[in-house]
């Protein structure tokens, strides 16, 4: 029995370190292949500089975007119970489980010369694809889910005394949404908002299919690394060193987050708070 | 001062919330078991939840009826929510504070004993602060109608008689039409002027605590109104019991320990009657007229001056007890709990 009971543990031990060790090696890999040094003049190529550029203008408008319209389309679907909403809430999170290929297929579908709103918005003098428009509305896409999913679990979170409560205090909707639901959510709207963030910095396959690959315009870090690797691996691991501590901060950001807003007394030791409150 | 006056009809899940009631410059409380529609009640005055048809009226402000609903912000309404439902994320202050009237801020911190606290989060206050501040809070707006559900359930049994006479306090000093509801008896009895049992979404009875006690209108009344409370102020005695003269004049002797404003609790069941004053070793012996005898099921209700007791019928047909007739009642020490007023 204690035989078998330790064989168990070794095995549970083993998978344990084969999973971290699997996860974890390309990672260390990255920053052991190139020497600091090297790094920070890998980042200084033309290519990578106006990569950079691009992926923080076209992440920051997208995410400007998905907080504008996902905060008060969270809240609605987080409050209100109507026919149907399962399935609403359903069709906003597809875009988490679709291929990004079959995304950029279908944001060309849709908004291509030859799409879906093609003929009205060539009417209108507008071109979206291949433009930095197309690389905004790509991440979007793809990103907009991981914030509204997290954005909607956080104000169903909330208490709806509370809300209720403000309301004979004489708030009208707008202001219970403002002092109220937007504050008490407001840690998990920053880990959604951190999650998403992460998303759209990685964002590839929809990208390049609708935006396509043009430097200076839509080629993104994600993109260049991977046109840099057959020409200049160094430059496309020096970008790739670059997201992975962008990524690390974004998820250890996301994961603090919730934690730090609900117990400021107790930073760090919330989760076990937070299943209660 | 208004006059609340509702008449309401609403769909609950099992059956109609179905009720009409005037409330004046008083407290009236609303008692009956979970799921008797009570918070929906409440719910319904304030704007929350919406009526199927009926009338909600403050003075001759029409809240609700076929054509007006205001929404909860535009009626005068001052909610205490189960769980005072104080904002997480806001000072006592800012909670206080949050529906306006910002002159009178100070003065409520001051008058409810929270100025100290003024700057606490909600989550490092006991329970009866919570409690101050929710009232307080409630109150910053100048509402003309002030409505408590469960105001004291969420406090354990030890601070619960302390905040209940501090609540009836309060309630007295605002001087407000007052709703409230509660599934304890004797914490209606304790606060109102007036209580209401509801049973299934009807209101079986309406009345003085001791009127209820003395000819509850059904069985179901007869359970649920609990025990005499039977007002007076206490004094300790050289033997270490408690001796309460009571407001109708009498003078009762009770093992707990007391001392000021009380009131003493009685369970009717616990009350013997005898024409002649029995040599027993009870300690009170309260002697009256009978001024009512209501049966209930196989029991009556015999009212002797402030106090109800429970016997049987028979026990009623051996001693030929009719109204006016001039009795003793009869408790022990220990039957009579005090609570704080």
């Amino acid at each position: 029995m204690n035989v078998r009971r330790a064989a168990f543990s070794a095995a549970l031990t083993a998978s344990t370190a084969i999973v971290i060790a699997f996860l974890l090696l390309p990672v260390v890999a990255i920053f052991v292949d190139v020497p600091p040094g090297q790094l920070l003049d890998g980042l200084r190529s033309d290519a990578a500089a106006e990569a950079l550029r691009v992926t923080v203008k076209t992440n920051v408008i997208a995410l400007a975007l998905v907080l504008l319209f996902g905060t008060p389309a969270a809240y609605q679907l987080a409050r209100r119970r109507f026919r149907g909403r399962a399935l609403v809430v359903t069709l906003v999170e597809l875009p988490l489980v679709l291929p990004p290929a079959v995304a950029g297929v279908g944001l060309l579908a849709a908004f291509g010369t030859l799409g879906l709103l093609g003929g009205t918005l060539d009417a209108l003098g507008v071109s979206i694809a291949f433009t930095q428009t197309a690389v905004v509305m790509a991440v979007a896409f793809v990103a907009s889910p991981f914030y509204i999913r997290t954005a909607i679990a956080a104000f169903e979170a909330v208490d709806p005394a509370l809300l209720d409560a403000a309301r004979t205090l004489g708030a009208g909707p707008g202001r219970v949404f403002v002092r109220v639901a937007l504050p008490l959510a407001a840690s998990g709207l920053g880990a959604g908002a951190a999650l998403a963030f992460a998303r759209g910095v990685g964002e590839f396959g929809a990208t390049i299919m609708f935006a396509g690959s043009l430097r200076g315009v839509t080629q993104t870090l994600s993109l260049a690394i991977y046109e840099l690797f057959d020409v200049d691996f160094d430059a496309a691991l020096a970008v790739s060193a670059l997201l992975v501590v962008v990524s690390g901060t974004l998820l250890l950001v996301a994961k603090l987050l919730p934690t730090w807003t609900r117990s400021p007394s107790t930073f760090l030791s919330g989760s076990v708070r937070s299943t209660s409150s | 001062m208004d006059t609340l006056s509702l008449d309401l009809s609403l769909g609950l899940r099992s059956f109609d919330l179905e009720l009409s009631l005037d409330v004046g410059d008083e407290t009236v409380a609303i008692v009956g078991p979970s799921g008797a529609g009570k918070t929906t009640l409440l719910r319904a005055l304030a704007g929350l939840a919406r009526p199927d048809r009926g009338r909600i009226a403050l003075g001759d402000e029409v809240w609700f009826d076929d054509r007006t609903n205001l929404p909860p912000e535009e009626r005068d309404v001052g909610f205490v929510f189960q769980d005072y439902a104080l904002f997480p994320h806001l000072n006592v202050r800012a909670n206080v504070a949050f529906g306006g009237g910002n002159g009178t801020v100070d003065a409520l911190l001051e008058r409810f004993g929270l100025a100290a606290l003024a700057n606490e989060r909600p989550r490092s206050l006991s329970g009866g602060e919570r409690q101050r501040v929710a009232l307080a809070r409630a109150l910053a707006r100048g509402p003309r109608l002030l409505l408590l559900d469960e105001p004291l359930a969420a406090l354990d049994a030890h601070t619960k008689s302390r905040v209940r006479s501090e609540l009836r306090g309060h309630l007295r000093s605002a001087g407000l039409p007052t709703l409230l509801v509660t599934h304890d008896y004797d914490d209606a009895a304790a606060l109102a002027d007036r209580v209401g049992v509801l049973n299934e979404g009807r209101l079986v009875q309406l009345g003085t605590s001791a009127e209820l006690i003395a000819a509850p209108a059904s069985p179901f009344v007869a359970e649920f109104t609990g025990a005499n409370l039977l007002v007076g102020w206490a004094r300790r005695t050289a033997d270490g019991l408690t001796e309460v003269e009571l407001d109708s004049g009498q003078l009762l002797v009770s093992a707990d320990e007391a001392e000021g404003r009380v009131g003493a609790v009685v369970h009717p069941w616990d009350i013997s009657l005898a024409r002649e004053r029995p040599a027993d070793s009870m300690q009170n012996h309260v002697a009256g007229t009978i001024e009512s005898v209501v049966p209930v099921g196989n029991r009556l209700r015999v009212r002797v001056g402030p106090i109800t007791a429970e016997i049987t019928e028979r026990a009623a047909d051996s001693l030929a007890l009719r109204e006016g007739d001039r009795v003793y009642a009869s408790f022990k020490a220990t039957g009579a709990r005090l609570v704080s007023l």
